[in-house]
This record gives structure tokens, sequence and C-alpha cells, in this order.
């Protein structure tokens, strides 16, 4: 970003200047209110959905979907667990790892720097493709149906372990980890007290990058798991979303009051799951936005 | 060591640096099982697989798989799709991007500029299965905003937007715009602030044009990162994004002849059809086009600007 004066001298004339703003305002609009009108249809009673459609502006507003999604909270609740742990353990591991392998190859004296870049970057330029991945996965390494499975194809981005690698050679003066074993310090001493904390912007970037891979993950749900416990939130608003009966019965089982059901549009019942799916990123997102954009800047002119 | 052969010397660089070693060897085994085992597991794009023969056991068939792909018929519709779509993708986001981070360098307001970047970027935080969801708002055919106050404002009649493939290429240009432009338009907006301003010092006073600033001194300087980022993208120019063209168009059969791309087809062919030879064929055709469109492409780029190069 640029500083607050911005890096041109001479700005544009203000009739410019409001055709541009205005071209903005436009854009960001067409970015949020997308989302703004499937929040508006899940608080949409299901009669003005039949009269009016879906609108930004409903003759009746209602909590009805809402109710009966919460009336059976265990899918929800599981679907939340699933994805919070897949999360926050494939971030940490996923953040360690990655600093862990991108230390060495950032160290001008490491003899087999080399070797080791070649052996990720290949990574990047070739694959087996989907199926092999899908038979070695099932048959060879057998976590079909596991934690793991949604876990080990994040693990290791080879484009962002190369931008931390950057980011250690461009940050971490050699001199710096001399003098550390000069102390008697070891390796991994030297990394853990003097390579980690001075790249605090690099590996915060990294686990934000991290948190939405895991977090907006549903392909490898679709690929790998079949029991329904262990769906992930955005998996479970795939099904809903291609079946809305899969949450109908859910709910049924859990709503004892038959009228309800009734009216009780499957439009309705959809968007709410799409809210609940997307809540959690609307509500983070105010906080988070400012740092992934400086984390974008740490890796974009460094990188 | 004065004679120390190259093993010798082998060994003790092992010894010295067996701490730094050691440290790598978590992602090692990572890269091992989710890359490289994979890599070895193309041959069987060269067998019929059978569950009862386990992946092991079964007949080798040479290039029958490719044969029957060649001959299917859906190879052709596949690659089309792919292809056009992917270098369609390729020039819109770059276009976009690189506009949309050029433009909102000029704002004078720096509060506003923040503010609209929060905005566009929103788009990339939301999943494929949360797009899908906003687009079927949008075009759902009973209640959906488009066909019940759009057209309905215009007196037009409802159209069946998950039966009609004539639209789909449009629609599907138009999310996957809306969902990348503002993401890489922050990359850009980035390499953008790295300009000295000094340049720009010197260009006013030499009477340059904003257009002439523009052209002359932003988009020179931030042509690396685009060369970059383009590289990278044509490695994938075979693959596509599985969430927009399976999830978006909600798998509708009608629409199969614009949506289908490889890796749909891919998917189909092993989850739905069970057909392991094929679609492993279709995988590794994938794989290889993929290595070397990347190659290719940095040749070039080596060939114009050794600079530039990314190996």
């Amino acid at each position: 970003m640029a500083n607050d004066t911005g890096n041109r001298i001479g700005g544009i004339s203000a009739m410019s200047n409001l055709i541009l703003n205005t071209a903005f305002v436009i854009l960001s609009l067409l970015c949020f209110l997308p989302v703004l009108l499937v929040i508006i249809v899940s608080f949409t009673d299901g009669q003005s959905i039949l009269t009016q459609g879906y609108s930004f502006f409903p003759n009746k507003w209602s909590f009805i979907a809402y109710e009966s999604i919460f009336k059976d909270f265990q899918t929800i609740l599981s679907g939340y667990r699933v994805s919070l742990t897949i999360t926050i353990l494939g971030t940490a591991l996923s953040v360690l790892l990655m600093a862990l392998y991108a230390y060495p190859i950032s160290r001008a004296d490491y003899p087999f720097r080399n070797a080791f870049t070649f052996f990720l970057f290949f990574t990047m330029l070739f694959n087996g493709g989907m199926v092999s991945r899908y038979l070695i996965y099932t048959q060879v390494l057998d976590i079909k149906d596991s934690y793991m499975a949604l876990i080990l194809p994040m693990l290791i981005v080879p484009f962002n372990v190369i931008i931390m690698r950057t980011f250690f050679q461009t940050t971490i003066h050699p001199a710096v980890i001399e003098s550390a074993r000069i102390d008697g310090a070891g390796e991994l001493r030297i990394f853990l007290r003097i390579v980690l904390p001075l790249s605090l912007p690099v590996l915060a970037t990294m686990a934000l990058f991290s948190t939405i891979g895991y977090w907006n993950d549903w392909f490898n749900a679709l690929l790998y798991i079949s029991s329904e416990n262990k769906y992930p939130l955005q998996y479970l608003m795939m099904r809903v979303l291609n079946d809305v009966q899969y949450l109908r019965n859910n709910v049924e089982l859990a709503a004892q009051n038959p009228t309800m059901m009734k009216n009780l549009p499957n439009e309705s019942l959809q968007m709410a799951m799409a809210v609940i799916g997307m809540g959690p990123i609307l509500i983070a997102y105010p906080f988070f936005q400012k740092y992934f954009v400086k984390g974008l800047t740490v890796g974009a002119v460094k990188g | 060591m004065t004679r120390a052969t190259g093993f010798t010397r082998f060994i003790h660089a092992m010894w010295k640096y067996k701490a730094l070693t050691l440290m790598m060897l978590p992602a090692v085994l990572v890269l091992l099982a989710h890359s490289y085992l994979p890599m070895f597991g193309i041959f069987i794009a060269f067998k019929n697989v059978n569950y009862i023969d386990g992946i092991w056991g079964s007949p080798w068939v040479g290039i029958d798989n490719f044969k029957f792909l060649f001959s299917s018929g859906d190879m052709w519709r596949i690659v089309r799709n792919t292809l056009l779509y992917s270098l369609t993708f390729m020039i819109m986001n770059l276009v976009l991007s690189v506009s949309i981070a050029v433009a909102i360098n000029e704002i004078r307001r720096r509060f506003l500029a923040k503010a609209y970047q929060s905005f566009i970027i929103l788009p990339h935080f939301l999943s494929m299965v949360v797009v899908s969801y906003l687009v079927y708002a949008f075009l759902q055919p009973d209640h959906g905003f488009i066909n019940a106050t759009v057209l309905k404002a215009f007196g037009h009649d409802p159209v069946f937007w998950y039966s009609e493939k004539g639209y789909w290429p449009y629609i599907l240009v138009f999310v996957n715009a809306w969902k990348h432009a503002g993401f890489g338009a922050v990359i850009y907006i980035a390499a953008i602030a790295g300009i000295d301003p000094e340049y720009y010092e010197a260009a006013l006073i030499d009477g340059a044009s904003k257009w002439k600033q523009i052209t002359n001194i932003t988009i020179p300087f931030i042509r690396p990162v685009i060369i970059i980022m383009t590289i990278l993208s044509m490695g994938s120019i075979f693959s596509s994004d599985f969430g927009l063209f399976f999830q978006v168009p909600m798998n509708s059969g009608a629409l199969y002849p614009v949506t289908d791309t490889v890796d749909t087809y891919v998917y189909r062919a092993l989850m739905q059809l069970n057909d392991i030879g094929m679609s492993s064929a279709t995988a590794l055709v994938q794989s290889v086009v993929g290595f070397i469109m990347v190659i290719a492409t940095n040749s070039m780029v080596r060939k114009i600007d050794p600079e530039q190069a990314l190996f």
C-alpha cells in the first residue's frame, strides 16, 4: 500500500477523481451485494419468496430457517468442530514444517541448498495428477475418511515455502547467526530463538493463507470423507445446496412441529446454511483483512 | 583434509550440517507422500486397474486408456473448454488486476483507497461453495433475483439459467474475475507502492501526462511481477478451478458442453463412472501438458530477458 500521501506528485483532476471514485464504489458494491442478498434471503419469510422472489427488500422477515436449523444444531456443530480442528491443526503444522524447510535453504552456507530447493521446486512443475494421488491416499497411505486426508494435501505449499525462504534471506543477516553460533547456540536454538521471532510478518501471512485454505476446503472432503461426523462445514454446505432433502431429513427428525415444516421454504434453509458457513469469515474479515494486505505486500515486494 | 575425496567431503558436510538437514525431514516426508509417490503412480494410466487385483496386480494395457480417451470424442470438448477458459481467465484477470491497481493508486484519499481495497478482496476469502450459493441466489429459476426482479421489471420471461448453456461461458468468466481480480490487484498495488516517487517527479518536470507516466513508469516497473504471475499461471493452463466448473453450475448435465473441463471430467470418470484407467490417463496428459507449458513459457521469457526468468 502506498504511504498516506501516495507516491504521486500531481494528482488527477477533480473530474477524473469523481469518475474513478464512482467506478470503485460500483466495484465495491458488486463485491458485497451478492453476499448481502444471501443474508437477506435467509431472513425472508417463505410467503414473500413465493410472491416476490429473492429480493433485497422483502415484504416480510422471518427467523424460521434459523430456528429449524438450530433445532438440529448437532449437524452444524459437528461441521464447525471438524472445520476448526483441521484448520487449527493444519495451520500450525503447515507453518512450522514450511519454516523448518525454508530456513536451511535460505542459508548460503548450507551445502545441500540447491538439491533441496530443486526437490521442492520440482513438485510445482510436475504432479502425478488427481487419480494417482487419490489411489496413493486411499490404498498406499490408507488415510481415507480420516482428518489426515484433509490436512496432508495443504501442508506444504511450494510457492509459499519459496516466499518464506526469500524473506529469511533478505531479513536475517548471516552475521547474526554467526555471532549466535560463537556464543555456543545450536542450530535448532538459533532457529527458534532468533530466526522465528525476526520473521513474524511472514509467519503471520502464511498462517493467514493456510487458515483460509483449510477453512474453505471442501474438495478433499468430497474425495476422501465418507462418514458424516467428519464432514467439514464447507462440505456440509455443498451437500445442502445440491441436496436440500439431506438437510430436511435431519431437520425433520428434530422438528416436532409439522406445520412449521410445511411453510419452511427450502431456499431459506439453503441460504441460512450459507450464512452459517460464511459467518466466521465475515465476522473475522474486518479484523484480519488489513494484516492480509500487509502480509501480501511482504510477499510481493520481497518475493 | 588436504586429500579429501568428494565422498569424504560429502560425509563431512552431512555431519557438520546434520541439524539443518534433520529440520527438513518432516517436510521432506510430506513432499514424498503427497507429491512424489503420486508421480510414481502415473503408471496406473497404462493399466486396467480393478479393485480385485489391486493397483499392482492389475493387467498392463499399454496405451489403450489413451486410445479410448481420444476416440471417445470427450477429449476434444474438455481440452477446448479447459484451454479457452484458462486463457480467457488469465488475460481477464491480468488486465483487470493491473487496471484496478493503477486506478486505486490514483485515488486521492488514502482512506477511500483502503476501503475499496477491503471490499474488492472480500470475494477471495469466500470458498467456491459459498460463491455457488451467491450465484444461485441470482440465477435460481423460480425466485432468483435476476428472474424474479430484473427480468420481471423488463417484462421479460424467466430464463432457466441452469439448463441454458449459451450463457455459461460469460457467467463463468464473470464469476472468476469477480473472485480473483481484487486479490490479484493487491499484489500489483504492493509492487506499485515500491516504486520510487522520484521517477514520477522527474516525469512531471518533463511534462509527462498521467497516461504517459503509467505506460512509461508504472507498467515497466511492475513487469517482473506480471511475468512471474504469468509463468506460474501457465503451469495450470491445463487445469481448471474444480469448484468453479463443478459446483457453481451445480454439476448440471445440460451445461456439460460448456462447463466440462479436464478436472471435472477426471473427477466424474473416477467417482461416478469408476473408470480409473481413463481418468488417470487424462490426469497424466494434464500433468505433462502443464509441465511442458511452464518450461516453454520460462524459456521464452529467458530468451527475451534472462533476468526475469523463474529458473
